[in-house]
């Protein structure tokens, strides 16, 4: 085609407007989970650490929660691996477009997350879905990491204006918001309603953490019939 | 080592492992369709438990405090296709307003 080079700059362009929008949306998380893990009582390192060598927004949220509220190292980590579970799922959908030596895929792994994949599966082509998937992901590393620092240092030493802005609510109201986009589908409904009342009726019952943990078997709901037989 | 160390380190190699297996060790071939349907849906699961849990857990009593309103005003915010930021500012004015006034 003789316009290919025009072609190119057209897809490139609508890439990074996508990316772009993927990473502004990053940002008010980034600042809630650094003010969280100032309140559950992580040091500045600790939430960098997080943030930087984990890299998963909704399982820092877990393990950050899970520590402040007393719960034990297992509970914290196995909660958020399993919430990282997914990670799986997104390899399998980016490696083919995700080629080169082993320290290269390995190097693009730690970039694994919703936004990134989501950015380089929309696209038809293996290297423009490379391209996207590096652009967000990237984008949103950086923007992440700025904005959980920017969190935690407005916020750390400042447990009664936690509470007296509300703020304390800000994490419970991010995890809904992760959940919202899964709640349009009745078998995603039914595990997360499943989820939620196991956990909830083993809080008075079980250390903290196991709760969250036992919430898994909620995943037995996805294979109950809908009810009134339309599935 | 603290506690938040130790998980860091474990939860960083455990996510770096799940992320890479893909790309490094699968490479094209897919997951078998049983345990797809799992990982599809674990994280509904574990994020509704940590919504409710979070909102309603003090310690390991069961509480209803000004938090539950933060996150009902959460729920009508998204409800009403409201971006990310105004559901969680949203959130907090609702939990802040509904503590000064008890």
């Amino acid at each position: 085609m003789a316009d290919a080079v025009t072609d190119d700059d057209l897809i490139r362009r609508a890439i990074h407007r996508q990316a772009a929008s993927i990473v502004a949306a990053v940002a008010p998380f980034g600042i809630v989970f650094g003010a969280s893990a100032a309140n559950a009582g992580l040091t500045l390192l600790h939430a960098i650490g997080f943030s930087t060598l984990v890299f998963g927004g909704s399982s820092q949220f877990a393990a950050a929660e899970i520590l402040g509220d007393g719960g034990s190292v297992v509970s914290a980590a196995v909660a958020g691996l399993l919430l990282n579970v997914r990670s799986l799922a997104f390899g399998v959908i980016m490696a083919p477009a995700l080629t080169g030596a082993l320290w290269q895929r390995a190097a693009m792994s730690q970039l694994m997350i919703d936004e990134s994949t989501a950015v380089g599966a929309a696209q038809d082509e293996a290297r423009w879905r490379r391209y996207g998937y590096l652009v967000a992901g990237v984008g949103v590393f950086v923007v992440w990491n700025l904005t959980t620092i920017a969190g935690h240092l407005a916020f750390s030493g400042a447990g009664d204006l936690i509470t007296d802005l509300g703020l304390d609510a800000a994490g419970p109201a991010a995890f809904l918001a992760l959940l919202w986009p899964r709640l349009g589908q009745a078998s995603q409904r039914r595990v997360a309603i499943a989820g939620g009342l196991i956990a909830v009726a083993l809080v008075p019952v079980a250390p903290p953490g196991i709760p969250i943990l036992a919430a898994m078997f909620g995943v037995a709901a996805s294979r109950l019939p809908s009810r009134g037989g339309a599935s | 080592m603290s506690d938040a160390t130790l998980v860091l380190i474990v939860l960083a190699l455990g996510t770096f492992t799940l992320k890479a297996a893909g790309p490094v060790v699968l490479g094209s071939r897919a997951l078998p369709l049983r345990l797809q349907r799992v990982v599809d849906v674990l994280p509904a699961a574990l994020l509704a438990a940590l919504a409710l849990v979070s909102t309603l857990s003090d310690g390991r009593s069961l509480s209803v405090d000004a938090r539950v309103v933060g996150l009902v005003v959460a729920g009508f915010a998204l409800w009403r296709r409201a971006p990310f930021v105004v559901a969680i500012l949203l959130a907090a004015a609702a939990t802040a307003i509904t503590r000064a006034i008890a």
